[in-house]
């Protein structure tokens, strides 16, 4: 056993560092420690900057225009961009739909998606979700009828994230209802979002924010030749892509990020006569929180070797999403506890580009208790983590 | 021995109820947080013609009798509505407070009448729960104060008309003694103010002093214990308003599970999610019986110990049944637009109020 750094892994975390320091527009960095909302322009910008290094795509293959990295050196890639206070790529064109599109589609696809999401020239989002499918995906209703060398789309999407930004959608639509299996009569479908029938509808989450959207079809007309594979065989394709090699799943970089932070404010936060920091009770709490990261780090390293070497990732990698899911609300928690009276106002204005009338209270503070609140989202969405346990019971376990 | 609330607190609670289903349709509650206003006025003056204003004050200050049962079953309900209106924060909390330093009965009445609103104004940044370090001033003017300092979060603080206010007279941070109840008009041109709603719908204010007349009410240097039992008595009611917010919880989640169908059948069927109801329905019920037993025992020797037992219990409970019924429900838990997340805000608050779990814990252990 072995975790040391090799001299080229060492190297290339000091150019990755040396990037977000120098040449990675400082701005936006600026922005995410503020808790300031990005903007559409502000996510482009960032994934211009990453793609004119070259590093937009950490997870495509180099014929795609992949960076071609190790497993380490995706894993120090994200701990740094973590530490930078670098947001991550939008996943819905790199990490979702691309992959899709390279593994099934065809070379007219290809050439004609792919350039446009590695330069972040195109924004995409996900329609898989709907109101009455969720955890059971397959159960879904939007339908798409062929007509000539058309589809025919009707139905809502929902949860979906930025769609208000969005130029495409990637969707699971059902194209046949008289399958005996459901999964069957699914197929992958990609729809300009300036289609006329499609209208978007903002979902506002408790932190008073626009994150995610209901999308409605109706009657929108969609080319064939945007089908991607064969008709019926969208959910074979989707969950490849759920199973899709996903580096950083588990957030640890972000956690650990984060729970520096919760440990610096609790230091400067006096409850009197000592600082939080110094209460055994809290910081019992903190160090609990500390060690279940520190458990999960190696789980993730240990994902990580196994996938260097070749392996397909083990039962450990079952694991991630929970914990690191897990650790990211327990942290929030703690948030919500340093601030104390201070996770009672809500002044969602302070957060918008613009706002200069000062935060109610410690910035850290005021963030406190919209983040907790928004973040129980991350043991639902993704799958939820009674969904991953699911797995794990059946996949792991054989039960 | 029985646990019955008595006939004239079921028609009580039953005349909350009704206040409720009128007032609190989910969709009305929504337009008034989004509204300009602090909450409603009209809300407020038929809680005072219905007398509940007058309930947490005794037969001598002009009140009902200030039976915690009887304010126990007004906030219960309350919280079954979520409501916003600040008969907390001016009954008990500012009239609370009054009563316990000995303010005149014209004052009092003032706040059962619905006439005036007060706001209690105790919290200060670096001093978390500990109130004995606060360290606002006032000084002596005349036969008057001055206050100056900062005051933080003041629960209906944007709406108040008068502000009381817990300065330092005499002493240094961490004493007790040398803390005083002092009485701002809040429209002084000495005050600077910034209001904000809170996460669950109320209303609040970060407030600085400079140099601000104040009057003194009661004693000089002696507030502190009467702050500590006013803030008890809040913090046991905010618990009373807790467990209406996890009934409603329990109740829409048990609901919801049955309707919500994934994989061809209702979702309330598998049993990992049963079993979390189960476990969701066992911390109302724990929550239910400490917070009896610290009514029981609020007017006895032993009331902070008891106080701080529930605060201890209640914040297990509002914590698991608050993130349990958002995770039961999916992605709409999330949402602004449904009810459940709005509960869960205000159980989060609940925690928070008059000190958090793990200071209570401590504060027990101590006591």
């Amino acid at each position: 056993m072995n975790i040391e750094l090799t001299a080229e892994e060492l190297a290339f975390q000091a150019e990755v560092r040396s990037f977000f320091e120098n040449e990675y527009p400082q701005r936006i960095r600026e922005k995410i420690k503020a808790g300031q909302e990005l903007e559409r322009a502000d996510f482009i910008e960032s994934q211009k900057a990453l793609y004119n290094r070259g590093w937009a795509a950490d997870n495509w293959p180099v014929e795609h225009g992949g960076t071609g990295w190790s497993p380490t050196q995706k894993y120090l890639f994200h701990r740094e961009r973590a530490r930078a206070a670098v947001p991550q790529m939008m996943p819905f064109g790199v990490n979702m739909v691309a992959p899709i599109i390279y593994h099934f589609g065809n070379e007219e696809q290809q050439q004609r998606f792919l350039p446009d999401i590695l330069a972040s020239n195109v924004w995409w989002c996900q329609g898989y979700s709907e109101p009455g499918a969720g955890s059971d995906l397959a159960s879904l209703k939007t339908t798409a009828v062929r007509d000539g060398d058309e589809f025919v789309v009707n139905g809502t999407k929902t949860w979906t994230t930025l769609g208000q930004f969005a130029d495409w959608i990637f969707c699971l639509v059902r194209t046949d209802s008289t399958v005996a299996k459901r999964q069957e009569g699914i197929s992958f479908l990609l729809i300009d979002m300036k289609t006329p029938g499609i209208t978007v509808s903002p979902i506002y989450t408790l932190d008073g924010r626009r994150e995610v959207n209901e999308v409605h079809f109706d009657e929108v007309r969609v080319p064939a030749n945007n089908l991607i594979g064969e008709e019926g065989k969208g959910w074979t394709y989707a969950k490849v892509l759920l199973t899709h090699e996903r580096t950083n799943i588990a957030g640890v970089a972000t956690s650990q990020v984060r729970l520096e932070r919760l440990k610096q404010i609790a230091s400067e936060t006096l409850m009197g006569g000592s600082s939080l920091m110094s209460d055994p009770i809290f910081a019992a709490k903190v160090a609990d929180v500390e060690v279940d990261l520190m458990a999960l780090e190696y789980t993730e390293l240990r994902t990580l070797a196994q996938m260097q070497s070749g392996g397909a990732p083990g039962p450990e990698s079952s694991i991630l999403k929970i914990k690191g899911t897990e650790i990211d609300q327990a942290i929030c928690e703690l948030m919500v506890e340093a601030a104390g009276y201070y996770s009672l106002p809500f002044v969602k204005e302070q957060f918008e580009e613009g706002f200069d009338g000062g935060y109610v209270g410690p910035f850290a503070m005021a963030d406190a208790a919209p983040h907790y609140f928004n973040n129980r989202k991350v043991t639902i969405y993704g799958g939820t983590n009674e969904i991953q346990k699911n797995i794990i019971s059946k996949a792991v376990l054989g039960l | 021995m029985n646990f019955n609330f008595t006939e004239e607190q079921n028609l009580l609670r039953d005349s909350v109820a009704k206040f409720v289903a009128d007032n609190y349709e989910w969709e009305d509650r929504r337009k008034r947080v989004a509204s300009d206003e602090w909450f409603s006025a009209s809300n407020y003056s038929m809680m005072a013609e219905l007398g509940w204003t007058f309930i947490p004050f005794t037969e001598e200050q002009g009140g009902i009798g200030d039976n915690i049962f009887d304010a126990l079953v007004v906030m219960e309900e309350f919280g079954k509505g979520l409501v916003i209106e600040p008969f907390l924060e001016n009954t008990i909390l500012a009239g609370g407070m009054l009563g316990l330093m000995g303010a005149n009965v014209d004052t009092l009445e003032s706040i059962m009448a619905g006439q005036q609103q007060y706001a209690l104004a105790y919290a200060e940044q670096g001093i978390g729960y500990n109130n004995e370090y606060i360290a606002c001033q006032a000084v002596a003017d005349g036969s008057d104060y001055r206050i100056s300092g900062d005051k933080v979060v003041v629960l209906n603080g944007a709406a108040a008309d008068v502000l009381l206010v817990v300065a330092r007279t005499s002493g240094t941070a961490g004493d007790k003694q040398g803390l005083s109840l002092l009485s701002v008009d809040s429209g002084d041109g000495s005050i600077n103010s910034r209001a904000y709603k809170t996460v669950d719908g109320a209303n609040g204010a970060e407030i600085r002093f400079d140099n601000t007349p104040a009057k003194l009410i009661g004693a000089e240097g002696q507030a502190f214990e009467a702050l500590a039992r006013t803030l008890d008595k809040a913090a046991l009611l905010t618990l009373a308003e807790g467990l209406g917010c996890m009934q409603m919880l329990l109740s829409k989640t048990v609901e919801y599970t049955k309707t919500r169908k994934q994989f061809g059948m209702p979702i309330s069927t598998f049993q990992v999610l049963q079993h979390r109801m189960v476990d969701m329905f066992i911390e109302v019920e724990q929550a239910r019986s400490i917070l009896y037993r610290a009514a029981l025992h609020f007017e006895k020797d032993n009331a902070a110990k008891e106080v701080s037992a529930a605060k201890a219990q209640f914040a297990k409970a509002l914590r698991y049944v608050g993130q349990q019924a958002v995770q039961l429900h999916g992605g709409m838990g999330v949402t602004d637009e449904l009810d459940v997340g709005h509960y869960f805000k205000r159980c989060t608050s609940i925690n928070t109020l008059f000190g958090n779990g793990d200071w209570h814990r401590a504060r027990f252990a101590s006591l």
